[in-house]
């Protein structure tokens, strides 16, 4: 019997668990429908705040050999701006039987409030809560996910600002990632998202300079599998909200290993720089074919099967 | 839509380059002759071209043995890449995207500006092959035109216009390649340059039911298909019979019409 990739994401269905990472494509309601229509089965807009923003300039993104680093400095339109493109975008993937999430960013804990009342307005799926982004700490500080107690403080207004459905998206250098996401949980996150991107440079030996315009940036694909394995591994003991295991995912045996250590949907991003949208279907036909094979049925016969048994 | 190329992930890391001569073109535009050359680089293939400190920019591929860039100074980049001098270092990643693909026998090339940069490479393959290539070459005025010399003594055929009628016959490129189509009857066009020229041509190559190869430009960061900016217009991809998203560094900047 074929297994079912269909997923069941707080009472949304999917066909399928894998999600366009925001940041990756999210810039638009025609590239979004792209990433649909080549197999995604849920879609995140790139993250948008309080104003427009251009981002940093080039060098800003460089596929390195162990994956990509980046340094895009969240560019976007501000969140006035994305709420008819994130209108839009939802029109189109309901007619592809889609959800969209919609991720927001702020530079402090009111104005997380603020943007997710206005995104709130688009009435997305979920809203994703982007307080760890590591490529804008000259400007912002400290990601709000550095602590425990900065995290809940986000959490808590947003809670308080929007009734959609929120996840907030938590960043691998930390200690106890697990303790962030409770706190985050007790503050009334729905679900939760992990891992954005690990704070990483390159410098070029030739140049003796920083390739990055911005010196520093977030590493990103294979190279932080293990790190996003573990992040989830951890996070799934101490919560029992569903997450969204993202970081370094290429393959189905990548996705496969990653609803193992918990993950209920699994975030793609980096893997879309080698091959375009299309690593979507690709990835879906190999965790099937995984499925079929090692005779998992559906994807809660394998939620979990890595953590420790209770 | 064309898949993958298989070397994109050789696409990633950024190498140093040494300038080994320097071709001037014209006023503002030379063309830089570099110590090595790309692994498998394609005619319409392009390179994200660094210099620290200055900034990173998408070129084409003017040549790949040895490989060459030719930049026009159009800013504060490029200005900085233009004045490079032998021995000096530029760094490369590439080769990135999807470039042209020679289809028949009969090949018609058309540059607007410094869109002209990757044609002498696509001509050197297309002749390479046995190919017949009419080359139409445009610019504002006769000190702007580049790679006519180069073209003509690589023997392609050449067909010049200018704006002001300084060189060739007086008008724009569009025009000139339209009466190349008449008279050589080409199996494929091949354009690059700005989108107002590829958007006529594709038109006029629709109406004729000529298959046509053109090179779009567009905002670059990323270069890899993942930050969106450089996606092609929703119109422009309806316009042209493309899907929706099409994003030029990944999907292009070839895009094939027809
Ligand atoms: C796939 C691709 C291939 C390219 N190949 C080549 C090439 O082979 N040779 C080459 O010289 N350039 C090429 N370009 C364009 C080149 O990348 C830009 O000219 C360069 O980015 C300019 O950078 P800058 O910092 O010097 O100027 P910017 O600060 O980016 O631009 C300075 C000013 O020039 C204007 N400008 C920018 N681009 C153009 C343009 N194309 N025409 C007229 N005005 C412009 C800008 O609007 C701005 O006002 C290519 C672009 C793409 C996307
Ligand atoms: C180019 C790029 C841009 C990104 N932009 C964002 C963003 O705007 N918001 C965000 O929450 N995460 C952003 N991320 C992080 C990704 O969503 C993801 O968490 C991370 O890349 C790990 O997944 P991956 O290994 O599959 O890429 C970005 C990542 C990349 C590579
Ligand atoms: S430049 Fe980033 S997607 Fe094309």
């Amino acid at each position: 019997m074929e297994a079912s990739l269909a997923a069941d994401f707080l009472g949304i269905q999917m066909k399928n668990p894998l999600v366009v990472a925001s940041g990756i494509l999210g810039t638009s309601a025609s590239v979004m429908e792209r990433c649909a229509r080549e197999g995604a089965g849920a879609v995140t807009s790139k993250s948008a705040g309080p104003e427009p923003r251009t981002g940093h300039a080039n060098p800003v993104t460089l596929a390195w050999n162990g994956g990509v680093i980046n340094a895009i400095g969240l560019t976007n339109p501000g969140c006035r701006e994305e709420v008819p493109l994130l209108r839009e975008t939802h029109r189109r993937l309901r007619a592809l039987g889609l959800p969209l999430f919609a991720s927001l960013f702020a530079p402090s804990v009111e104005a997380f409030g603020e943007v997710a009342r206005v995104i709130a307005e688009a009435e997305p799926d979920l809203i994703e809560v982007n307080i760890s982004c590591p490529n804008v700490g000259s400007e912002f500080g400290t990601p709000f996910s550095a602590t425990a107690k900065s995290a809940a403080e986000v959490t808590a207004v947003v809670r308080k600002a929007v009734k959609l459905p929120i996840s907030i998206k938590l960043a691998p250098n930390v200690p106890e990632i697990g303790r962030i996401a409770q706190a985050v949980v007790s503050e009334g996150a729905d679900a939760v998202t992990a891992i954005n991107t690990v704070p990483a440079m390159l410098i070029d030996a030739y140049a003796g300079k920083p390739v990055l315009k911005n010196a520093t940036g977030g590493l990103s694909g294979a190279a932080i599998k293990p790190v996003a394995l573990k992040a989830v591994w951890e996070i799934a003991q101490m919560v029992s909200v569903p997450i969204i295991g993202t970081g370094g995912i290429s393959c189905g045996l990548d996705a496969a290993e990653m609803i193992m250590a918990g993950a209920t949907l699994v975030g793609v991003g980096s893997a879309v720089a080698l091959e375009g949208p299309a690593v979507f279907s690709r990835i879906n036909r190999e965790l099937e074919a995984f499925m079929t094979q090692e005779g998992y049925p559906d994807l809660a016969s394998m939620r979990g099967k890595a953590l420790p048994q209770k | 839509m064309k898949t993958t190329v298989n070397h994109r992930s050789l696409g990633g890391i950024m190498r140093p380059y040494r300038v080994a001569n320097v071709l001037r073109e014209n006023e503002t535009t030379h063309t830089l002759l570099f110590d090595g050359r790309l692994p498998e680089a394609q005619p319409g293939q392009f390179v994200m071209a660094w210099l620290p400190e200055i900034g990173e920019k998408p070129f084409s591929i003017h040549a790949n043995i040895p490989l060459a860039l030719t930049i026009c100074d159009v800013g504060p980049v490029s200005n900085a890449m233009v004045n490079l001098q032998v021995h000096d270092r530029l760094w490369l990643r590439g080769p990135l995207g999807n470039g042209f693909e020679l289809k028949g026998s009969k090949h018609l090339l058309v540059g607007g500006g410094y869109g002209a940069a990757p044609l002498s490479f696509l001509a050197e393959e297309a002749l390479r092959q046995e190919g017949e290539v009419v080359a139409c070459l445009g610019a504002k005025t006769k000190a702007d035109l580049i790679l006519v010399d180069r073209l003509t003594s690589l023997g392609c055929e050449l067909r010049v216009a200018t704006e002001d009628g300084s060189e060739g016959s007086q008008g724009l490129v569009t025009e000139v390649a339209q009466e190349a189509i008449d008279a050589f009857q080409p199996d494929c066009l091949y354009a690059c340059g700005p989108t107002g020229m590829l958007l006529a041509l594709a038109d006029f190559c629709q109406q004729r039911g000529l298959p046509a190869q053109l090179s779009f430009e567009a905002l670059m960061r990323c270069g890899v298909g993942l930050c969106g900016s450089c996606e092609l217009p929703e119109e422009l991809c309806q316009r042209l019979g493309l899907p929706g998203g099409w994003l030029v560094c990944h999907d292009g900047p070839v895009a094939m019409i027809g």
